[in-house]
C-alpha cells in the first residue's frame, strides 16, 4: 500500500554486517566450538569425554584445589578491598590520588610477576633477607609454595578489583543517606554498619564476583606457587597435561576448562542470585557524603594504609630489583656483586628471550590497535544503536573475557588445530593464533570505556552532522572518532600492558619461535633462573609504568573511570 | 524553498502513543510554532521530521518529495533540513569556524568558497572574528548564535528548532528572539519552532499548532487562537483561559449567541451555525471580567487577594458555582478584601464549540 522510499541505508548495513563478523569470528565460534568438543567429540554426540573427565582422580583433586584458593582468595580480596575502599572514600585521609596509584598498582602487574616478586622475597635465596642475614638456610622450602601463599597472592593481586568497584559504588552513595543516620544519633562505626556496607552489597557482591573468576581462572600464581609444591589447580592442571601429551589430550583439556567456565559462571550466578534477593538501588543522586574525620587517630590509619602498600608494592619490587642484580642463585648482594648482566643476558643474548620481547611487543601493539579500532563501530551500535538484538552483542563480547583465558585457549587450539577449511592456512604452532586468542580475550577492555564514552555524548552532535549532510563513514571519522578516541585508546593502552606480559593464554598456545615475555619469564624460572626471570620482570614493569604515566596525559580527555589507576 | 506536509502521523514507543494522528501543512515561507506542555510529543515530531524516528503510520512530504512513511524513511543526512537543537550540540572538538562549515566541507565545497560562506555567516549572527574559538570558551548566547549560523550556512529550505531559548536568561531570551524573527524575515526560510513557552510562541509565529498528549489540538494563528479556543485544552492553556460551565440559548447570529452562564445571560463570541444546547462551556480570559458598576452580574467569595503592584490578583468563587475559581485584576485602588462578599460581571467571552465540530 505504501509508497516505497529509498532508503540510501548501505553504510550502516555494511556497519553492522562487519560487526557482525568480528563477534561471530573472535566471540561466539570459539565458545561454540568448545562446547562442540565437550557435547560431540568427533561429530557425534557422546557423553564419552564428560565421563572420561569425571572420572579421573586428578580432576576432582585439582577442582578442589581451585575452589579452595578461589574462594579463600575472594574473601581475602574482598576484605582488603572494601576496607581500603572505605578508608579512602569516606574518610579524610590526605594523599589519596598517590594511595589509589600504588594501592592499584598490583593490578597493573602481570601475576607471574607478582609472584616471582613474592618468592624471591621470602625464598632462602631471597637478596633481601639476606641484607640483614635473615634468610633462612639454603635447601629451606619457601614458605609461599602452599595453599595459603597461593590464597594470600591472589588476595593482593585482585584486592584493587574489588577496591575499584565498591569506591565507584560509594561516590554514588548519596550524602542524606548518611546524614539522616549521622542526625539519627548514629555513630559513624554504626553509620558504616548499618548504613553504608547494606547499601553497598550490590557494589560489593559484583566486586566478589569478578575477584572469584580472576582467581579460579588465574594461572600465573598458581603456577609459580603451586607447581613446585605439587599443588595443583585446574588451570595448572590443564597446563600440565598439555605440556606432557600435546594435541592427543586436548579433549581431556576441553572438558577441564569448560569445568573452569562453568565454577566461575557458578560464582557469577551466585552473585545474580544473592542480589536479587533485596532491593539495594539508590534512587536519588546527589553529592557524595562529606569525609569522615578521623581526627588523632588519622596519622595512624595513615601509617597503617602506607605500611600496607610498602608491603604488597614496594617490598616485593624491591625484592625482584634485587634479586635482578644478583650474579647468581644464592649469591649475597654487596655492593662488589651487584652486576647488570642479567639484563645484558635476557635483552641480547638469550635468543628465545629476545624473541620473546619483539613477539610480545608486536602481538600487544596489534591487539590494542584492533580493539581500538573495532571498539569504536561495536560500542556504537551497542551504546547508540536501535536494534534491540545489539544489545546481545555487548553480552557476547564480555564473555571471552568473562571467562577464563585457559578456556578461550583452549577454544583457539581446538579450533586452529587443523588447518583453516578450504584454505589450509595453519595457525597451530604459529604466533598467530596467540593473535587470535589476544585479539578475542582483549577487545571488551576497550569496549567497556568506549561504550562509557560514548554514553557521556550528546547524542545530539552526531545528529547535528546528519543534518548538515554527513553520511554514517564521514560522521564516523569527523565527529564520531575524535569524540570517543580517548576512551578507546585509553582502553588501548589497558591492552597493551595487560597483553605485554600475558602468560596464560600463550603458556598454552606457544611454541617454539613464537615465546612471549610470559612464557619466557616461566620457563627461567622453572629452570631454576630466577635472576633471569626478575630482570625480565623490571623491564616489563618498568614499561608498564612509564605507560601508566604517558597515559595519565590522556586524563583530562576521559570519561571518568576510564583509568583505574587515577582517583 | 519547503512546503512541509504531515498527513496523520502517529509516533508509537511500544504501545505508546508519542505523537498521534497530526496533520500539518506548512506554507512555503512560514514560520510554525509547536506549542505544547512538557512531554506532549513536540520533540518526537520534530525528530520525526528531521528523520531520525520512523513514523509508524501516515506520511511526511518536504517540498514534493515524500521522506517518511511507514514503508521507509529518508536518512536525515539526505533531507537538506536544518536543526538548531536545544543544547546546541556543537561539536567540542572544532573551532567555532570548523563547526559552521562541516556541512560545506561534507559537500565537498571549494575551500575558498566555503570560507566566504562561513564570514557571511559569521556576520550574519555578529560573531565576525570569533571562528577561531573553541565553542568552549564561548557564551550561552555566542553558542546559541554559533548553532544558528552552523544550520544557516547550508541555506536548507527548512528549519528545525527545538526550544532553542530554553537554556537562555531572560534578557538573552529577549534578544535571541528578535534575531530569530529577523532571520526569518530576511531569508524567507520554512521554520518548524518548537517551545512550550507561550509568549514565545505567540511573539515569533505565523500560525502556531497546540499539541497535548501526542495530538494536535488545534492549528491556527496566534490572535485566533487567544480569541476563539477549538477546545476546553487549548483554552485553558493560553494565558490561563478560565472555563465556565454554559448553556446556549439562542442561535449564532452576527458571529454572537445568548447564554446562561452562573444564573445570568450573557452574549458571547462563537463559531457561525452554533444551535442552543445545554452542557456548553465558555472561555473567558482575566480581562474580560470585572466588578459589575451596575449591579448586573452574579455573587461570590473573594477568596484570596495578592497585590501585584499597581494591581491585585483576585481569586473569586462565584456562589452558583462555589468549586470553580475565577482569577482576575483589580487595579489600583483596590477595594476587594479576601473574605469579602461581591458581585462580578462578565464582559464578554467565547463559546467552545462542541467535541467533533469541524472549525
Ligand atoms: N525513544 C523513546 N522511547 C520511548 N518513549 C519516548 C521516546 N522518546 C520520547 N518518548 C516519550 O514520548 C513522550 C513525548 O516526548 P517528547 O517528544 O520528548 O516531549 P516534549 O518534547 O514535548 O517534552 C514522552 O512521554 C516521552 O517519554
Ligand atoms: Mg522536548
Amino acid at each position: 500500500m505504501a509508497t516505497r522510499i529509498r532508503e540510501s541505508r548501505g553504510q550502516e548495513m555494511a556497519l553492522t554486517a562487519v560487526v557482525a563478523v568480528v563477534i561471530v569470528l573472535f566471540s561466539l565460534l570459539p565458545m561454540l566450538r568448545l562446547i562442540k568438543e565437550i557435547a560431540a567429540p568427533g561429530g557425534t554426540l557422546s557423553t564419552v569425554a564428560v565421563e572420561a573427565g569425571l572420572r579421573s582422580q586428578a580432576t576432582w583433586i585439582a577442582t578442589w584445589h581451585t575452589l579452595v584458593v578461589g574462594i579463600g582468595g575472594t574473601l581475602l580480596a574482598v576484605l582488603s578491598g572494601t576496607a581500603v575502599a572505605v578508608l579512602v572514600s569516606l574518610t579524610d585521609i590526605r594523599g589519596r590520588s598517590a594511595l589509589v596509584l600504588c594501592y592499584v598498582m598490583p593490578l597493573m602487574i602481570a601475576p607471574q610477576v607478582t609472584a616471582l616478586a613474592w618468592l624471591q622475597l621470602f625464598g632462602p635465596a631471597s637478596p633481601f633477607l639476606k641484607l640483614f642475614g635473615a634468610a633462612p638456610p639454603l635447601g629451606t622450602k619457601n614458605p609461599l609454595y602452599s595453599t595459603s601463599g597461593i590464597i594470600l597472592l591472589l588476595g593482593v593481586q585482585y584486592g584493587p578489583l574489588v577496591f575499584l568497584l565498591v569506591r565507584a559504588g560509594l561516590r554514588k552513595l548519596p550524602r542524606e543517606l548518611v546524614e539522616a543516620a549521622r542526625a539519627g544519633g548514629a555513630g559513624w562505626f554504626t553509620v558504616l554498619v548499618t548504613i553504608v556496607l547494606p547499601l553497598m552489597t550490590p557494589s560489593i557482591m559484583a566486586a566478589a564476583a569478578l575477584a572469584f573468576v580472576s582467581c579460579v581462572g588465574n594461572f600465573g600464581i598458581p603456577a609459580f606457587l603451586g607447581i613446585p609444591a605439587n599443588y595443583l589447580v585446574l588451570p595448572t592442571l590443564i597446563y600440565q597435561k598439555l605440556a606432557g601429551g600435546g594435541p592427543a589430550v586436548l579433549g581431556e583439556t576441553a572438558f577441564l576448562s569448560v569445568l573452569i567456565g562453568v565454577i566461575a559462571m557458578a560464582g557469577i550466578l551466585a552473585q545474580e542470585g544473592m542480589s536479587r534477593r533485596r532491593d539495594y538501588r539508590i534512587s536519588s543522586t546527589s553529592l557524595p557524603a562529606e569525609p569522615y574525620e578521623l581526627g588523632r587517630w588519622r596519622p595512624v590509619v595513615q601509617a597503617g594504609m602506607w605500611l600496607l602498600i610498602v608491603l604488597v608494592l614496594f617490598l616485593p619490587l624491591f625484592g625482584l630489583v634485587l634479586t635482578s642484580l644478583v650474579p647468581g642463585y644464592g649469591i649475597a648482594l654487596t655492593a662488589k656483586t651487584a652486576t647488570l648482566d642479567n639484563y645484558r643476558f635476557v635483552l641480547f643474548e638469550h635468543d628465545a628471550a629476545n624473541r620473546a620481547f619483539f613477539n610480545s611487543f608486536w602481538l600487544s601493539i596489534a591487539a590494542a590497535f584492533f580493539a581500538v579500532v573495532v571498539a569504536v563501530p561495536v560500542g556504537y551500535l551497542i551504546a547508540w544503536g536501535k536494534q534491540r538484538w545489539v544489545r546481545l552483542l555487548n553480552l557476547s563480547v564480555e564473555l571471552p573475557y568473562a571467562l577464563p583465558g585457559v578456556v578461550l585457549a583452549i577454544a583457539s587450539l581446538l579450533l586452529f588445530l587443523r588447518p583453516i577449511p578450504l584454505t589450509g592456512i595453519q595457525l597451530y604452532n604459529t604466533v598467530w593464533i596467540i593473535l587470535y586468542a589476544y585479539l578475542a580475550r582483549f577487545l571488551v577492555l576497550a569496549l567497556r570505556p568506549t561504550i562509557s564514552g560514548y554514553h557521556q555524548i550528546d547524542r545530539a552532535l552526531e545528529e547535528a552532522a546528519q543534518v548538515a549532510g554527513a553520511g554514517l563513514f564521514t560522521r564516523m571519522r569527523t565527529i564520531i572518532f575524535p569524540l570517543v578516541a580517548p576512551a578507546a585508546i585509553a582502553g588501548g593502552l589497558l591492552i597493551f600492558m595487560t597483553a605485554l606480559s600475558e602468560l596464560t593464554v600463550s603458556a598454552l598456545l606457544w611454541s617454539s619461535g613464537s615465546e612471549t615475555i610470559g612464557v619466557v619469564m616461566f620457563s627461567f624460572e622453572q629452570g631454576g633462573d630466577s635472576n633471569y626471570a626478575a630482570a625480565m620482570s623490571v623491564v616489563t614493569v618498568a614499561v608498564t609504568f612509564v605507560l601508566m604515566l604517558v597515559t595519565n596525559l590522556l586524563a583530562p580527555h576521559l570519561p571518568s573511570g576510564a583509568l583505574p589507576w587515577r582517583d | 524553498m519547503a512546503r512541509l506536509s504531515l498527513d496523520h502521523v502517529t509516533k508509537s514507543f511500544a504501545d505508546f502513543d508519542a505523537v498521534k494522528d497530526v496533520s500539518i501543512d506548512v506554507a512555503d515561507g512560514e514560520f510554525l510554532a509547536v506549542l505544547g506542555p512538557s512531554g506532549c510529543g513536540k520533540t518526537t515530531l520534530l525528530r520525526l521530521i528531521a528523520g531520525f524516528e520512523k513514523v509508524t503510520s501516515g506520511e511526511i512530504c518536504i517540498g514534493s518529495d515524500l521522506v517518511s512513511n511507514s514503508g521507509g524513511s529518508v536518512a536525515p543526512e539526505k533531507r537538506r533540513v536544518g536543526i538548531v537543537f536545544q543544547n546546541y550540540a556543537l561539536w567540542p572538538h572544532m573551532t567555532v569556524a570548523e563547526n559552521i562549515g562541516y556541512s560545506l566541507k561534507v559537500a565537498k565545497l571549494d575551500k575558498a568558497v566555503a570560507r566566504r560562506k562561513v564570514e557571511d555567516a559569521l556576520a550574519l549572527v555578529n560573531l565576525q572574528g570569533m571562528g577561531e574559538r573553541r565553542p568552549a570558551n564561548l557564551s550561552g548566547g555566542q553558542r546559541q548564535r554559533v548553532a544558528l549560523a552552523r544550520c544557516l550556512v547550508a541555506a536548507p529550505s527548512l528549519v528545525l528548532f527545538d526550544e532553542p531559548l530554553a537554556n537562555l536568561d531572560v534578557h538573552l531570551r529577549a534578544s535571541m528572539e528578535d534575531e530569530f524573527a529577523a532571520f526569518h524575515k530576511r531569508t524567507g526560510t520554512t521554520i518548524v519552532y518548537i517551545t512550550h513557552d507561550q509568549a514565545e510562541a505567540m511573539a515569533l509565529a505565523d500560525r502556531i499548532a497546540v499539541m497535548d498528549h501526542g495530538r494536535l489540538m488545534q492549528l491556527a494563528t496566534p490572535r485566533e487562537l487567544y480569541h476563539e479556543p477549538a477546545n476546553e485544552m487549548v483554552a485553558s492553556f493560553i494565558s490561563q483561559g478560565i472555563l465556565l460551565p454554559a448553556d446556549v440559548l439562542s442561535s449564532e447570529d452576527g458571529g454572537h449567541c445568548k447564554v446562561r452562564v452562573l444564573g445570568t445571560e450573557l452574549v458571547v463570541r462563537c463559531r457561525p451555525g452554533e444551535r442552543p444546547r445545554a452542557g456548553a462551556k465558555i472561555c473567558c480570559r482575566s480581562a474580560d471580567l470585572d466588578v459589575s458598576p451596575d449591579g448586573l452580574g452574579f455573587d461570590g467569595l473573594v477568596k484570596r487577594v495578592v497585590y501585584q503592584g499597581g494591581a491585585a490578583r483576585i481569586e473569586f468563587a462565584p456562589a452558583a458555582g462555589p468549586d470553580l475559581t475565577l482569577h482576575f485584576e483589580q487595579p489600583d485602588p483596590v477595594t476587594l478584601e479576601s473574605g469579602a462578599q461581591a458581585r462580578l460581571r462578565i464582559k464578554s467571552g467565547w463559546l467552545i464549540p462542541a467535541a467533533g465540530t469541524a472549525p
